[in-house]
């Protein structure tokens, strides 16, 4: 049996349907969890999608990260369980301080939707393994509050362990510091990223079917983690 | 009945870019206000509470504002108390 994903659905959520769509294309199980769930249905890892939780009200992530789920979710992490927040997930997951910095309105000020070319920086992380040290992908960025922001200690630690999973090539597209997509924890299980690698993993609808690698990171790790 | 007005005063960091606050201080110089050097754009919140505002709430309170209204790792809070009958000052 494949392993088996669950994609967690806030009010405002908008990318969960593809997000599970990109799980069954690298081969997992997708699982729909609610936010108001206590429990996460045996899932063997969890993806947190982009949109706009709670509209975005108060803070991006502010009110989605003390949603029941989050509970269960924040003590899997700890665990070990492998977890991906994208765009909103990845405010979600710094509002938890699951992931440090913060995400911070663009510093242009718009919205801004395009296919972005992307470095991957980090192959051990369990979203990030099975991709070629130092590949170039593209998939798409949709943001208004997607600049990574963090104090200097925490941006040199970042890249002194490894944990910057990707970096905007050519532009930086909101102002992110050090131009940073993408982080891990030191675990290297909680994923966050601000691009969207479930809007690219069909050749008829995406830039690319790069995207496709993170979902599949994930099986692979799992797999490892099983032979262990 | 008791009722205490809190105000939480919400600030990003020094440090933090403020990109709306830049805007906004772009367009205080075009409508013809000159000399201005900065704008920073924060939240104001107004929290009217039925009954005592006792040690316990008061801590909840300064927790809540830490970790709901704020996020200390870009804002900084300032909360005050500004009415409070049961003080009566």
């Amino acid at each position: 049996m494949s392993a088996r994903i669950g994609i967690v659905t806030f009010p405002g959520s908008l990318d969960d349907a593809d997000a599970a769509r990109a799980v069954s294309v690298a081969g997992g199980t997708p699982v729909a969890l609610w936010h108001g769930d206590d429990d996460l249905k045996k899932v063997d890892a969890v993806v947190l999608p982009g949109g706009f939780s709670y509209g975005d009200y108060l803070r991006c992530g502010a009110i989605a990260r003390f949603a029941p789920v989050m509970a269960q979710v924040i003590e899997a992490a700890d665990g070990g369980m492998p977890v991906l927040g994208i765009c909103n997930g990845f405010q979600i997951l710094c509002e938890t301080h699951l992931l440090p910095g913060a995400l911070t309105r663009n510093d242009h000020l718009h919205f801004i939707c395009r296919d972005q070319k992307l470095r991957i920086e980090n192959t051990s992380s369990d979203w990030t393994r099975d991709f070629a040290p130092g590949q170039e992908i593209v998939i798409p960025l949709k943001n208004g509050e997607g600049g990574y922001v963090a104090d200097e200690t925490t941006l040199d630690r970042l890249e002194g362990e490894g944990r910057v999973i990707a970096r905007y090539l050519d532009v930086n597209p909101n102002g992110s510091y050090r131009d940073i997509a993408g982080i891990c924890n030191e675990r290297g299980n909680v994923v966050g990223l601000m691009p969207h690698p479930e809007h690219a993993v069909e050749d008829l609808t995406g830039p690319s079917t790069d995207g496709v690698f993170f979902f599949a990171s994930a099986l692979t790790s799992l797999l490892a983690g099983a032979d262990r | 009945m008791l009722v205490a007005r809190v105000i939480v005063d919400v600030m990003l960091k020094p440090e933090i870019l403020d990109p709306q606050g830049r805007a906004v201080q772009g367009a205080l110089g075009r409508l013809g206000l000159s000399g201005v050097t900065d704008v920073r754009q924060g939240k104001q919140f107004v929290i009217d509470i039925d009954g005592e505002l006792d040690d316990a709430r008061r801590a909840k309170l300064e927790q809540l504002a830490s970790e709901l209204l704020s996020n200390p790792v870009i804002e900084d809070y300032r909360m005050s108390v500004v009415s409070d009958d049961e003080a009566g000052a």
